[in-house]
């Protein structure tokens, strides 16, 4: 294995993912805190490292319709975001998934206007999670690099556009030692794109985006969410592939200490970390204290969720977004629901944290455990949702 | 130019059996346009009667390779596929020459999709980029636009106990495209063929983007019995309402001077459209009209060579 140790932050390692990747067509346009992977991205393009055709678009919408053209022509297309960026992308969002396209885009985490604010939570992902996209979150810098390239191929294989996202600033701009891949080994993990009816085929002419009406509509929609459905085993055999080839496995999320815990946490991003770091100090003390780092949000891995979680006796879901639905944040929905139909279901517990990018630390999430510890002891729930570290 | 007999034995590659309303210019223009292309070309297509009428799965009535994305980026959708051409074709992979073509109504890109034109004329990406001007949003049911010209009645402004049909007068779309330095615009209506084809052949073999204003009667929305569409097509023309011009590299040019200049009443009054204005209290609303379409044409012959 010849890999090499560099400091990046992720905006970087996505920007070098992308140089690795060297798709056909890219367009983008700037917004923070991603605006660093389209201008590191450009200065491979001026430099002649790509063989990539840039458009740089006028709008994020653009940048959308323009890569969705590019694919349909029969390129390998990317883009990458934020925030309103995906936010103003979310039309289009959905006729990428509908016409199957196998479109890569890395999207950095940030809060939705308004009030305006650029620091990380996951409201815009959240705003998208039923667009029909793939979506990975990402931990670390490294896990943002290795889901990019993996990325390239779920798509592919599937024919459905995958989101990799990583924690604004707190990863996109922060400097980590990661282990890159050499060009050839990118190379040959990622392998040609053979596009299957594509524009520029000029002797196969296609009508695609027709009007489809009430006898098609419904069969193409469910062909879709077949092909999610279908896309978990794509995901686990690449992510398999992939620690065999690079040593770094990759599943559908990270169970960190989670087979004998009573108590656990359920979270996504950069936040798993810190909480590591608190079950590692809970275990010293003698706590059974245990981790789920979700990592595939879309499709939804619910059965093996519920497997996972199924003997933990209390569980807390930090959720790094609202959902404004006067019940819940999103994450606490889709994870309660998938433990319904268990016959002793574990408590579950909702804590909305850090949006605008608001810090979380140590202190607050063990605070967290101390409170599943006493939900443990009482099985009672005092307060299913709470904000947490908000003045109120 | 080809002859009419050439192009009477060419393949049509915007076939019968679409659901357009009979008598209805954007299948005219559709047709017309693909007709006038020497290479193969890719179609990509704003949302729009012309698209959900030509489409409707599992039939499809282009025979050329047809992408229909949302209604506000048909321009951004074709400078993506024309990027993956650009891409392709460098690295080899594609070795003959295409040629991109967007159409859009009047909504899609005078009003919805100006931005996504204005970027990709801004970036000068090769494309051609068809609007078939109907005058205001024919596809949700004849609601009015930034095309629909002052006095027509439409959904969204009717004419009323108090209200006369839209207010305003229609944008100078080419003007603004000219501003962009595109090196070729022109305006063209249905019912000139000859006169359309060939700005489409020209605008084709255009090393950058190009745009055609095609003015394309719309029957129902405008209000004339089906068999009238080429006649309101050329009467425009004729009453300077519509002037059929070019402009290459910002050097504007007529493509047609009417013999005789008619007044625009000849054309208002072919439309239901326009019938409030000929009531006695609106007289001084017709003059109004014919006062600015006489300004324009004025303003037209000093910028314009013949």
């Amino acid at each position: 294995m010849s890999e090499r140790r560099i400091g990046k932050t992720a905006n970087e390692a996505f920007a070098e993912a992308m140089r690795q990747i060297n798709p056909d067509v890219v367009a983008a346009y700037p917004i923070t805190p991603a605006t660093e992977i389209v201008q590191i991205f450009s200065q491979f393009v001026a430099d002649g490292k790509v063989d990539t055709e840039f458009v740089p678009v006028e709008s994020e919408h653009s940048a959308m319709s323009a890569v969705i053209g590019a694919s349909l022509a029969g390129a390998r297309a990317m883009t990458a975001t934020s925030s309103q960026g995906l936010a103003l992308m979310w039309e289009v969002l959905n006729i990428a998934s509908g016409l199957r396209l196998p479109i890569i885009m890395p999207m950095v985490n940030r809060s939705l206007s308004a009030p305006i604010n650029i620091h990380c939570d996951h409201s815009d992902s959240m705003g998208a999670r039923d667009t029909g996209w793939i979506q990975i979150f990402s931990e670390s810098v490294q896990e943002s690099y290795d889901n990019l390239l993996q990325a390239v191929r779920i798509a592919e294989e599937m024919f459905l556009p995958v989101m990799v996202t990583t924690d604004g600033f707190i990863l996109s701009h922060c400097l980590e030692l990661i282990e890159s891949l050499s060009d050839k080994e990118v190379k040959e993990f990622i392998g040609k794109y053979q596009p299957k009816n594509f524009l520029l085929d000029i002797e196969h002419p296609i009508t695609i985006g027709a009007l489809d009406l009430q006898d098609y509509y419904f069969e193409h929609k469910r062909q879709e969410a077949e092909a999610m459905i279908k896309s978990k085993e794509v995901i686990l055999k690449v992510g398999e592939e992939f620690g065999e080839k690079f040593g770094r496995n990759y599943r559908f999320f990270e169970d960190y200490k989670i087979s004998d815990s009573e108590v656990a946490i359920v979270v996504m991003g950069s936040t798993a970390g810190t909480a590591k770091t608190v079950v590692d100090q809970l275990r010293e003390e003698g706590i059974k204290a245990g981790l789920l780092k979700l990592r595939v949000f879309r499709p939804f891995p619910a059965k093996e969720l519920k497997e996972v979680l199924k003997n933990v006796k209390a569980i807390a879901i930090l959720d790094r977004s609202d959902s404004f639905n006067a019940v819940s944040g999103p994450l606490f929905s889709e994870i309660r629901n998938v433990l319904y139909d268990l016959e002793e279901r574990p408590k579950i517990v909702d804590y909305i944290y850090g949006l605008g990018g608001r810090d979380i630390g140590l202190k607050e999430i063990r605070g967290i455990y101390q409170e599943l510890e006493e939900i443990k002891k009482t099985n009672k729930i005092k307060t299913l949702v709470q904000y947490l570290g908000v003045r109120e | 130019m080809a002859s009419l007999k050439e192009l009477s034995e060419k393949k049509d590659l915007f076939v019968s059996g679409h659901r357009l309303c009979p008598g209805c210019g954007a299948g005219i223009v559709a047709r017309q346009v693909l007709l006038a292309a020497k290479t193969p070309v890719v179609v990509v297509a704003s949302t729009g009667c012309l698209e959900v009428a030509s489409t409707i799965f599992p039939y499809s009535a282009w025979a050329v390779p047809w992408f229909h994305n949302a209604f506000e980026n048909a321009a951004s959708s074709v400078s993506g596929v024309e990027a993956a051409y650009k891409s392709l074709k460098k690295q080899g992979r594609i070795k003959k020459d295409i040629r991109f073509i967007a159409f859009g109504g009047d909504g899609g890109t005078y009003d919805i999709g100006l931005q996504a034109l204005s970027g990709a004329v801004e970036r000068g990406h090769r494309f051609l980029y068809i609007c078939y001007n109907n005058q205001a949003y024919m596809n949700t049911g004849i609601q009015r636009s930034s095309a629909t010209p002052r006095g027509a009645s439409t959904t969204t402004a009717p004419a009323g106990t108090v209200s006369q049909g839209k207010v305003q007068f229609q944008k100078d779309l080419i003007g603004i495209m000219v501003a962009h330095q595109i090196p070729y615009a022109a305006a063209a209506t249905v019912g000139k063929w000859n006169d359309f084809m060939s700005k489409v052949e020209k605008a084709l073999d255009t090393d950058g983007p190009s745009f055609i204003d095609v003015l394309s009667p719309c029957r129902l929305g405008w209000r004339y019995p089906p068999e009238k569409t080429l006649e309101v097509g050329r009467l425009a023309a004729d009453t300077c309402f519509w002037p059929l011009y070019e402009v290459v590299n910002g050097k504007y040019s007529l493509s047609y001077r009417p013999k005789e200049k008619k007044p625009i009443t000849e054309w208002l009054k072919l439309q239901g459209r326009f019938k409030h204005l000929f009531k006695p209290e609106n007289k001084s609303l017709l003059e109004d009209i014919q006062n600015h379409i006489d300004k324009r044409w004025e303003k037209l012959l000093k910028v314009a060579s013949c």
